[in-house]
């Protein structure tokens, strides 16, 4: 419990961040700026998480373990990408999401 | 005094976060991005989580946005202006949001959320690292080794991937 700030601040805040993200992962082209907008969304993710352990399940830190696993995960996430975005830079020499349509069926 | 802190921090997600997805300089939305994943370790450290807070700025700020940054500078000009996608596509995207966004803000406070009326008094690294490696009850060493595994193969992979082989 923190003083003048309740749960729903934190879950408004959060909210506005996942709903930013993902209005930029629908909108950009970029494959890096939508990588981007994927961080802003797992990172709202951890925001939710860590506040209701924070406030509703005290006596225990569920919430703050399953944010640390979502970190690891998204750093995986994000060196895979990156490799297989340097990759295709190479073979399309752009990394316009709709120029790389070698599997498009 | 620490609902102007929350309030400053709320204020740097809200106005970086549309910063970052609305920006043309690539470049910028990587630093915008920054200051995001900063300001969302201050809100870790309001709620006393100190280990998260510090594992949030080493591997998102110091980490992640390196990797985006290197990568930027392998793939681009670094004065490259994107070029905005059309008024179509940013409409529906834009409605999209909105509209999941409202609902997500609706069930939110019709909701009855059991605050606890107590303090998360032991989050030291001692503890979190003891339930990390217990077995017993509220332990957690098979998720941390599944995430172990799959950051080995997800290194053996990138580097596979991005691997120059000498025949093509």
């Amino acid at each position: 419990m923190i003083e003048g700030v309740t749960l729903h601040h934190f879950l408004v805040i959060s909210g506005i961040m996942f709903f930013l993200g993902m209005y930029g992962f629908l909108n950009r082209k970029n494959m890096i700026t939508m990588l981007m907008s994927l961080e802003l969304m797992l990172n709202a993710v951890n925001i939710n998480f860590a506040s209701i352990n924070a406030y509703m399940h005290t006596d225990l830190l569920q919430g703050h373990f399953f944010a640390l696993f979502i970190i690891g995960v998204a750093a995986a996430e994000a060196a895979l990408a990156i490799a297989i975005i340097v990759l295709l830079y190479r073979k399309f020499n752009s990394i316009n999401i709709e120029k790389s349509n070698t599997m498009k069926f | 005094m620490e609902t102007i802190f929350f309030y400053i921090l709320a204020l740097v997600i809200i106005v970086f976060s549309t910063l970052t997805v609305s920006t043309n300089n690539i470049l910028r939305a990587a630093v915008y991005l920054l200051f995001v994943l900063g300001a969302t370790s201050g809100l870790y450290f309001m709620m006393n989580f100190n280990f998260l807070a510090a594992v949030q700025l080493t591997v998102y700020a110091g980490g992640i946005v390196v990797l985006i940054i290197f990568s930027i500078l392998l793939t681009h000009q670094i004065n490259t202006i994107l070029e905005s996608s059309d008024l179509k596509k940013r409409i529906i995207s834009g409605a999209i949001s909105i509209i999941s966004g409202s609902v997500f803000i609706w069930a939110l406070f019709t909701y009855n959320f059991k605050i606890s009326d107590k303090n998360i008094d032991d989050t030291s690294v001692k503890t979190i690292g003891t339930q990390l490696m217990s077995y017993v009850e509220n332990g957690y060493v098979l998720p941390f080794e599944v995430i172990s595994v799959l950051l080995l193969a997800c290194m053996i992979a990138a580097i596979i991937i991005a691997k120059k082989f000498s025949h093509d």
